[in-house]
C-alpha cells in the first residue's frame, strides 16, 4: 500500500529509531490517521540493548511531538518462542540463523499486522527501505528501497500479499540520508541517533557478546580445526559460533593464504578449512518457498545475505544453479530472488537446507 | 480526582506566602499550626493519635518506611554489646503475594517469605498458620488488594499472627486500596502499623502517611532535620498533607454514600455486560468479599492489550495486570498468586470506579467495552 494513498488509519511500528520516527512522521503529513506503537519484545527493565526503556521513551516523545497516541505491545512471549528459542536451537545444531527474518516472518507482519487489522486498522507502516508496488496484473510486489546501501528488502521476502496489501513502508522512498535531513528538519529527537547493529536482542561487543549470550543458555562444546586433508591447525572454543565461510576467529597463523570454514562436522565438533575455490559450489538446496504457495522456476537474481552482492542462477524444484559458482551459503541463512526482469522486485526466498548430517 | 475541598486548599495555601513549619516566626507558627490540623484529621480519619502519623511522600515510602524501619529497628531495650544507633535485622519478615511491589520488594530484600492466597486473592489463615516461622517479627498483609479488590480480614490476621508468634510479631498493612472504601478505624484497629497514599482518595498524588501505633520500634529510612519526631525526615509538604486531610474527611464523610451508589453502579455495569456479552466472568465472583470499585473481569478469545487499546479509543480508560518501566503490559503476579493461568488472564481487565463515577459513564463505558469486545471476537483468526 502507498504511503500516498487516500487517507487510512495506520498504525506506525515505532522502535525509537530514525526510520520508524520519519515513518510516523511521514504518515502523518500524508493525512492519515496515525497511532504509533511499540514492540517490547526482550529484556526486563534495564536500559541496554533492544527494546529499552530508553527505545521506548524515544517512541513515546517522538509521538508526543507528532501529535499521535502511543502504545507498547507486549510480544515478549511470543518472541522468544519464534526468534530467540529458534535461534538457539539453530546455533546448537550447527546451522546459521537469521533473528530478524524470524521476527518479520513471526511477529511484525504476522502478530503485529493481525492485531492491527482486529483492532479496526487500514495498514501498517514500518521503518524499513524497501517499497511495495502494484504490477499490472493486480499483484503486490516488494521492492528494494530507493537507497541500495540500506535496502532491507531481504529480511522482508516473506510478507504474503495479503499483509503487502495493506504495508506501508514510507522511508523506502528516501535515502537514508533524506531520512536523516527529514528528521532534523521536523526536530524529531531521534534524528542522530545511530543505526541498530547486529542481533537486537544481544547488546554488547558483537563477538564477544555472542558468545556470552549463547554459553548461558546452550551448551558450546570445542571444535577442532582441520584441513581438508583431516590435518588439524587449531581448536576453536565453540563449534556453536562457526559459521561457513567464516576467515577470522579460527586461531589460524596468519601470513598464509587466507582460509575459509567450507564445512562444519557438527556431531564431531570439527570444522574443515580451505581456500577460496575449496569453498566454492555449482548449486544449493534450499528448503520450501516464501511467501507460501510462490512457484519458482526458471532465472533468478540471488542475494545470500542482508547486503550481499548480487548473483545470477536458475531454479529447478528446490535446487538453485549458479550461473558461476558462489561461496558456499550457510545452512540456516535465506536466500532471496529478485525478479531479472525487474531487478529491484522480489520474487520470494528461502532458508538453505541443513545437510542431514546436521539433523 | 481530587476532592474540591483538596483542590482548595492546595490553591489557597500555594497562592500566598507560606512558612517552614519548623521555623519559629509567625509565618513558620502558621504553617505548624496547618500541619497540626492535618495531623489531627488524618489522625482521625485512621483511628489512631496525632503523634502516630508520619508524614510521607506516598504509599511506597510509607510501606518501605514500615518494613525497614521495624526490621532494621534496634530492639527496644538495648541487649548488652548491640549499639542501638545500629542497624540490627533480627527475626524474619513475611507478606502475601498479592502486595504491592511496594511492599513485595522489601520483603524480597529483607530476604523475607512470601505468604500464599486464596483464588480469590486472600491470605489463606490455615497456610498462614503454617508458614509463619516462629521468630516471624513483622507480617504485612494488604487491607484491600488494589488489583482485584478483595478485602483481607486482618483482625482475623492479626489474631493468627499473635498467636503463633507468642504475641512477638507485629502487623503492617497497606491500606492504599482500602480507604476510600472500609473504614480502616475499626478493620485495622488492630494492626501495628498502616500505609495510605494521598492520590487514592481524592487528594494529591507525592504525599502518603505511614500510622506507626505508641510502642512500635522504627529506624528512619530517611534521615536529617528528623522533622516527622525522628521518624523521617525532610520539610514537610503542607500544602500536599493538607489536601490529604482535606480528601480524607471528605472520603469519611461520605463514604457510606460513596460506597452505596458505585456499588450499584458496578453491579449493573458487571451484570449488564455478563447479559449483552457470552464469555464474560468476574476473576473474584463473591462481590461481598470485594470493594465497591473494583470490577475486574476476564473476556475469553480476547487479549486484554487489544481490548485495552480499544477501550482507549473509546474513551474508557482501564487496566490489565500492572505495567512496567517501558509501559509494556506484564502478566500480573496477582493474577497469577490467585492461580489464574496465562490464558484466562490474557483476557483480564481491571475496571475502577470511583467517587466521580456518574450513570452517564457506565452507560458509555459499556457501549464501548461492548463493541470492542464484539469486534475483537469478529477479527479473530
Amino acid at each position: 500500500m502507498s504511503t500516498a494513498s487516500r487517507p487510512a488509519r495506520v498504525m506506525v511500528a515505532m522502535s525509537g529509531g530514525v526510520d520508524s520516527s520519519v515513518s510516523a512522521a511521514l504518515c502523518v503529513a500524508a493525512g492519515h490517521e496515525v497511532v504509533g506503537v511499540t514492540l517490547k519484545l526482550w529484556g526486563g527493565v534495564t536500559d541496554k540493548g533492544c527494546c529499552s526503556v530508553a527505545d521506548v521513551d524515544d517512541a513515546r516523545r517522538v509521538a508526543d511531538q507528532l501529535g499521535i497516541d502511543h502504545h507498547v505491545f507486549n510480544y515478549a512471549d511470543e518472541f522468544s518462542a519464534h526468534v530467540v528459542d529458534p535461534y538457539l536451537s539453530a546455533h546448537g545444531q550447527g546451522t546459521t540463523p537469521n533473528p530478524c527474518i524470524e521476527c518479520n516472518r513471526h511477529i511484525k507482519f504476522d502478530l503485529l499486522h493481525h492485531r492491527a487489522m482486529a483492532l479496526g486498522f487500514d495498514a501498517v507502516a514500518t521503518g524499513h527501505h524497501a517499497r511495495v508496488r502494484r504490477n499490472g496484473e493486480g499483484q503486490w510486489r516488494l521492492a528494494r528501497g530507493v537507497d541500495v546501501a540500506k535496502d532491507q528488502s531481504y529480511v522482508l521476502y516473506m510478507v504474503t500479499q495479503e499483509v503487502l496489501a495493506t504495508t506501508m513502508f514510507p522511508v523506502g522512498e528516501l535515502t537514508k540520508d533524506e531520512v536523516r535531513q527529514r528528521a532534523a528538519g521536523t526536530g524529531l529527537r531521534t534524528a542522530a541517533k545511530p543505526d541498530s547493529q547486529d542481533v537486537c536482542f544481544i547488546a554488547g561487543n558483537p563477538a564477544r557478546a555472542r558468545q556470552t549470550f549463547l554459553g548461558e543458555r546452550i551448551a558450546l562444546r570445542p571444535a577442532r580445526v582441520v584441513d581438508q586433508a583431516g590435518q588439524q591447525l587449531s581448536t576453536v572454543t565453540a563449534v556453536e559460533l562457526v559459521t561457513i565461510g567464516q576467515r577470522r576467529g579460527l586461531g589460524l597463523a596468519g601470513g598464509a593464504a587466507a582460509r575459509y570454514v567450507v564445512d562444519i562436522d557438527h556431531q564431531t565438533a570439527t570444522v574443515t578449512v580451505g581456500d577460496r575455490a575449496a569453498l566454492r559450489r555449482d548449486r544449493l538446496e534450499f528448503q520450501a518457498v516464501a511467501p507460501s504457495g510462490t512457484y519458482l522456476h526458471g532465472p533468478v537474481l540471488v542475494q545470500c545475505s542482508a547486503h550481499g552482492h548480487i548473483q545470477a542462477g536458475r531454479i529447478e524444484g528446490s535446487t538453485l544453479f549458479w550461473d558461476q559458482p558462489q561461496p558456499r551459503v550457510a545452512p540456516g541463512q535465506s536466500v532471496v530472488f529478485y525478479d531479472p526482469a525487474a531487478p529491484d522486485e522480489v520474487l520470494g526466498g528461502a532458508v538453505v537446507a541443513i545437510p542431514l548430517g546436521n539433523r | 480526582m481530587l476532592y474540591p475541598q483538596a483542590r482548595q486548599v492546595l490553591l489557597d495555601w500555594l497562592s500566598e506566602p507560606r512558612g517552614n513549619p519548623s521555623g519559629a516566626h509567625r509565618l513558620a507558627r502558621a504553617a505548624r499550626r496547618a500541619l497540626d490540623d492535618a495531623r489531627d484529621d488524618l489522625a482521625a480519619a485512621l483511628g489512631c493519635g496525632p503523634g502516630d502519623v508520619v508524614f510521607t511522600s506516598g504509599g511506597t515510602e510509607a510501606d518501605n518506611l514500615a518494613l525497614f524501619g521495624v526490621m532494621e529497628a534496634p530492639p527496644a531495650r538495648s541487649a548488652p554489646g548491640v549499639d542501638p544507633t545500629q542497624p540490627c535485622l533480627r527475626g524474619a519478615v513475611a507478606c502475601s503475594a498479592v502486595e504491592h511491589h511496594a511492599v513485595l520488594e522489601p520483603v524480597h530484600a529483607l530476604g523475607g517469605t512470601v505468604l500464599a492466597v486464596d483464588s480469590c486473592g486472600r491470605v489463606d489463615l490455615d497456610r498462614l498458620a503454617g508458614q509463619l516461622a516462629p521468630d516471624t517479627r513483622l507480617v504485612s498483609i494488604m487491607a484491600v488488594n488494589n488489583e482485584v479488590g478483595t478485602i483481607n480480614d486482618l483482625a482475623a490476621v492479626v489474631a493468627m499472627v499473635r498467636e503463633r508468634t507468642g504475641g512477638r510479631a507485629l502487623v503492617h498493612t497497606d491500606a492504599v486500596a482500602a480507604f476510600p472504601w472500609i473504614d480502616v478505624v475499626e478493620a485495622a484497629a488492630s494492626v501495628d502499623l498502616l500505609s495510605i497514599s494521598a492520590h487514592k482518595f481524592g487528594g494529591p498524588p507525592g504525599v502518603g502517611a505511614l500510622v506507626v501505633r505508641p510502642g512500635v520500634a522504627l529506624r528512619a529510612r530517611l534521615l536529617g532535620g528528623g522533622q516527622e519526631r525522628d521518624r523521617r525526615s525532610g520539610t514537610p509538604n503542607v500544602a500536599g498533607i493538607m489536601a490529604m486531610a482535606a480528601a480524607a474527611r471528605q472520603t469519611v464523610a461520605q463514604r457510606p454514600a460513596t460506597v452505596a451508589r458505585v456499588a450499584a453502579q458496578r453491579d449493573r455495569f458487571v451484570d449488564t455486560l455478563g447479559q449483552r456479552l457470552d464469555g464474560v466472568g468476574e476473576t473474584v465472583p463473591d462481590r461481598a468479599a470485594k470493594v465497591a470499585g473494583n470490577a475486574h473481569l476476564c473476556f475469553e478469545g480476547v487479549a486484554s492489550e487489544e481490548l485495552l487499546f480499544l477501550l482507549d479509543r473509546g474513551g474508557v480508560g482501564a487496566s490489565a495486570a500492572s505495567s512496567c518501566a517501558s509501559g509494556a503490559i506484564q502478566i500480573s503476579h496477582v493474577l497469577a498468586a490467585m492461580g489464574i493461568d496465562r490464558v484466562g488472564g490474557g483476557g483480564a481487565v481491571r475496571f475502577t470506579l470511583g467517587w466521580t463515577t456518574t450513570d452517564a459513564e457506565i452507560d458509555r463505558g459499556l457501549d464501548v467495552v461492548i463493541d470492542a469486545v464484539q469486534q475483537l471476537r469478529r477479527a479473530r483468526r
